[in-house]
């Protein structure tokens, strides 16, 4: 802790060690047996099913609600992860109630859908809890295939090859495998360790090696992959930040919400994780609610997430702003940060209004206002490391700071094939990247049948 | 609030709602917290031969649930009183007097010889009750030993055993029909010609009710071995109102009163027995389940139902008898089609993949590209399936084409009735 930082009030111990166990303790605690049994009775079975639809993995939900109600757990949980491999973590972050929920017929009869994301959280969880297995690998093929990142996108990849019969290396710049999993998710959303108990259950198939702290760029290059390996997945996320481009951005106390929660996941002891007595948030979307409300958990006493745009437009699903606001997060609309003031040490930010003008274009209204902050986090969204890509890049089409993939994940480089937050026409969740990294796997298996 | 007073075999009770012979009746304790709850009638725990009978002390009962929970069948193995006859005379003369509003019906399971029923009947009579119903019902246990069930599949045996009460008892009999027989006819009128004054149904039916999944034996068991039990709750209503209204309108059993028993749980359930041709009701599962107190619905859902229809309970009895035929009396000429109302519909599709699969393919599942259940009048035969399974009620209904032509015959609608007797199709058909 620096002196800036103490003459800014940030600090850890602002709770005890009970209170921060409890705001970190599960957002959503699993359902018990007779709970489960009485939400699954709730499931139509739906021809065509509306929620299937709707799930980026297609998982067949009255499939595997069906077999809850029969007390067939692990038929149940495999017809959920042969879909999606990751549907453990899916069941806890994603965002059903804009998904699978959102479909679900019972909204119309009554205005509660079932509540699948808990029914998929009962029953996966036994089978992470004890590595059940529930998967074998087909004959070996002698195939083998490099996967650029150990996040939701490569894992789901190496999952899906590996079943197929084909060796993987997985290359994850981290020292731990899972990506936002294990580093971006809200603490709350997966506690005790959920991330690696996924990892260690998807490798456990067989023939898949994980290599941390091996980083494309730095220790080796996508054109080395494409002459050693069979085939290529890159699934390497977005690795920089946006910046606001505003002078003094470097300042003390301006800090990116990725690296702080990054921080906070893998801290031994939040209580002592220091955090801002004044926090201000800037952005509008998942990361942002999550830092704004784990600093509110954390012991901070005042969080402001200021978002340029409406209600409507902001990446959070109206579940996560709820979810900010009844923990005491002030959230501001239309406004956005013009100057950022300190001299050691940020100390208030100076915002503008904003509205859309006759073009519906945002424009600044003229009226403006101050918040005081020890912490400014920056949360307005994650870039493409173009950087890491190297000489590779010529060849491999970019466009808006994505990789283009058609389809079935193909670049337009020979041999790789991309996946998750790094290709274009995503949306950045957990469950699209899973699905991305399946539908390539499946189409490099095609391929490399083929050879 | 319409008046339900109850007047059975000129036995009165102030409401129609009696305990049926059971664990519920076995002691003054039980019967005075169900006449305290309000209770019109209680049939005692069914009487035997000293010395008394034992029970099992492992599982009686075992339910059949729904993934909430909730009891829809239920299973027993549990015998007749297992009480010393004396013990149960004293409190049965105990509540007669301090109840003497309410009905008390003495059940009785002897063995087939005059002697024993001649000797026993005066005896239970004495203590005030009401009525005898004699148990040939009970399909577990002693059915092995010559009683219950074993007398009430034999029609020649209920006759014998009901005259032979009706010689030794002086207040009115009642028989208590077992429905593990082919017809429930030939017992009811075995009673009847015995000189009965009314019969009782159902009693349980034979049941296990599944395995246990780890042991794979029977379940539930005593010290490793089972037996098949009487089968009874919401489940077997569906049973009993058919036997109930194929007594009531058999032209040679009709004459007979029929107190209404299987499955009660709510005041709908006793207007279904009431207007199929019970003139009483009587109630154990229910109580097993919820306890006493669901007589406070039975009592104020059925006062206020005759409200609504403007009847009295009197004429309730037996108001849904005359609608009850065979087959081939139903009008073949009378067509309906299932209409699916777009405002209420949900969309779950159900309607459509139990058509398509297992019925007459009459429901889309698109139209113009678009998600959407309608029905095909040319396929749709009417069947009920969709209605039945639809999750919204009232959602889809059937209709009667009452003119025009028929869109899945082609046959125009004719406003004759013509039954399968006169069916040109049936090689029995009657002349015209």
């Amino acid at each position: 802790m620096s002196s800036a930082d103490q003459q800014a009030d940030i600090r850890g111990n602002r709770l005890d060690k009970d209170e921060i166990a409890k705001n970190f303790s599960d957002l959503h605690p699993p359902l018990s047996r007779s709970e489960a049994l009485i939400a699954a009775d709730r499931c139509y079975f739906c021809y065509d099913a509306p929620c299937t639809t709707a799930c980026p993995t297609g998982i067949d939900i009255p499939g595997f609600i069906q077999k809850i109600r029969s007390d067939n757990l692990r038929g149940s949980a495999h017809t959920i992860l042969s879909e999606n491999i990751m549907g453990g973590m899916c069941a806890r972050v994603c965002p059903t109630e804009v998904l699978c929920e959102e479909a679900c017929v019972r909204n119309t009869h009554e205005e509660k859908p079932v509540e699948i994301g808990l029914l998929q959280r009962y029953a996966t969880d036994p089978v992470f809890d004890q590595q059940v297995p529930l998967f074998s690998r087909a004959p070996e093929t002698g195939k083998k295939v490099a996967v650029v990142g150990g996040g939701p996108a490569g894992l789901s990849c190496a999952h899906r090859l590996a079943t197929l019969g084909h060796d993987v290396v997985v290359f994850n710049r981290d020292s731990k495998p899972g990506g936002l999993n294990e580093y971006g998710i809200a603490a709350y959303k997966a506690i005790d360790d959920f991330a690696q108990k996924e990892v260690e259950y998807i490798v456990s198939i067989g023939g898949i090696e994980l290599r941390n702290n091996t980083a494309l760029g730095r220790d080796f290059t996508l054109n080395e992959l494409r002459q050693s390996y069979d085939a290529v997945f890159v699934g390497i996320g977005l690795g920089s930040t946006n910046e606001l481009d505003l002078d003094r951005e470097s300042l003390a106390g301006v800090d990116s919400a990725i690296e702080y929660i990054a921080e906070l996941r893998q801290a031994d002891d939040l209580s002592r994780l220091p955090v801002g007595r004044r926090v201000v948030v800037i952005g509008g979307g998942m990361t942002a609610i999550d830092i704004a409300v784990q600093s509110k958990r954390l012991g901070a006493e005042v969080v402001d997430l200021v978002y340029r745009r409406g209600p409507e437009q902001m990446g959070a699903s109206q579940y996560e702003q709820n979810l900010a606001k009844t923990n005491g997060v002030t959230i501001h609309h239309w406004a956005q940060p013009v100057e950022i003031i300190g001299d050691d040490h940020v100390t208030t930010i100076r915002f503008e209004r904003t509205a859309l003008d006759g073009n519906g274009r945002l424009s600044s209204t003229g009226a403006q206002f101050e918040l005081t902050a020890d912490t400014v986090f920056k949360a307005i969204g994650q870039l493409l490391d173009i950087g890491v890509l190297g000489a590779d890049t010529i060849g491999l089409e970019i466009r808006n700071d994505r990789i283009v993939v058609n389809d079935v994940g193909r670049t337009t480089l020979r041999k790789v094939w991309a996946g998750g937050d790094c290709v274009s026409g995503g949306d950045d969740l957990t469950v699209t990247a899973v699905q991305q990294g399946k539908i390539a796997a499946i189409d490099i298996d095609r391929r490399l049948r083929q050879e | 609030m319409a008046d339900l007073k109850s007047n059975f075999l000129g036995i009165t009770s102030p409401n129609p709602f009696w305990l049926a012979s059971a664990p519920p009746t076995d002691k003054a304790y039980n019967v005075n917290r169900a006449f305290e709850a309000g209770w019109g009638g209680a049939v005692w725990k069914t009487l035997g031969e000293d010395p008394p009978i034992v029970n099992v002390s492992g599982p009686r009962y075992s339910a059949m649930h729904s993934n909430e929970r909730r009891v829809i069948g239920f299973n027993n193995i549990e015998l007749i009183t297992d009480r010393p006859l004396a013990t149960n005379l004293d409190e049965m003369r105990q509540i007669k007097k301090d109840w003497p509003d309410r009905a008390l019906v003495a059940s009785v399971m002897l063995p087939m010889n005059e002697e024993t029923w001649a000797r026993y009947l005066p005896m239970i009579e004495e203590t005030g009750i009401d009525a005898f119903e004699l148990n040939f019902g009970c399909p577990h246990g002693m059915s092995e030993r010559g009683m219950g069930a074993a007398v009430g599949q034999v029609p020649e045996y209920i006759q014998m055993a009901s005259e032979w009460a009706k010689k030794a008892a002086s207040v009115p009999v009642i028989v208590k029909l077992t429905p593990n027989v082919a017809s429930i006819l030939p017992p009811a009128k075995a009673a009847l010609d015995g000189g009965a004054d009314a019969v009782s149904l159902i009693n349980t039916i034979n049941s296990i009710m599944r395995v246990d999944y780890d042991s794979l034996t029977m379940y539930p068991t005593t010290d490793g071995m089972g037996t098949h039990g009487g089968y009874c709750g919401e489940a077997v209503k569906p049973i009993a109102l058919n036997m109930v209204a194929e007594i009531a309108r058999t032209k040679e059993t009709r004459a007979i009163p029929i107190s209404g028993i299987g499955g009660i749980t709510d005041w709908r359930d006793a207007v279904d027995f009431l207007a199929l041709g019970a003139s009483n009701v009587q109630v154990c599962t229910a109580a097993m389940v919820y306890g006493f107190k669901i007589i406070d619905d039975l009592v104020d859902g059925l006062s206020r139902f005759l409200d609504d229809k403007q009847l009295t309970l009197d004429q309730l009895i037996g108001k849904a008898v005359p609608s009850v035929t065979d087959w081939q009396y139903l009008n073949l000429n009378y067509v309906e089609k299932a209409v699916i109302n777009q405002d209420l519909c949900i969309q779950c599709g159900r309607c459509h993949v139990v058509c398509e699969d297992t019925s007459h393919q009459a429901i889309t599942h698109t139209v113009n590209g678009e998600r959407h259940f309608e029905v095909i009048d040319a396929e749709c035969v009417g069947c009920n399936l969709c209605v039945s399974v639809c999750p919204v009620d009232g959602c889809i209904t059937m209709q009667q084409l009452t003119e025009g032509t028929d869109p899945r015959t082609g046959e125009p609608i004719s406003r004759i009735k013509a039954n399968w007797t006169a069916h040109p199709n049936n090689p029995m058909r009657k002349a015209d």
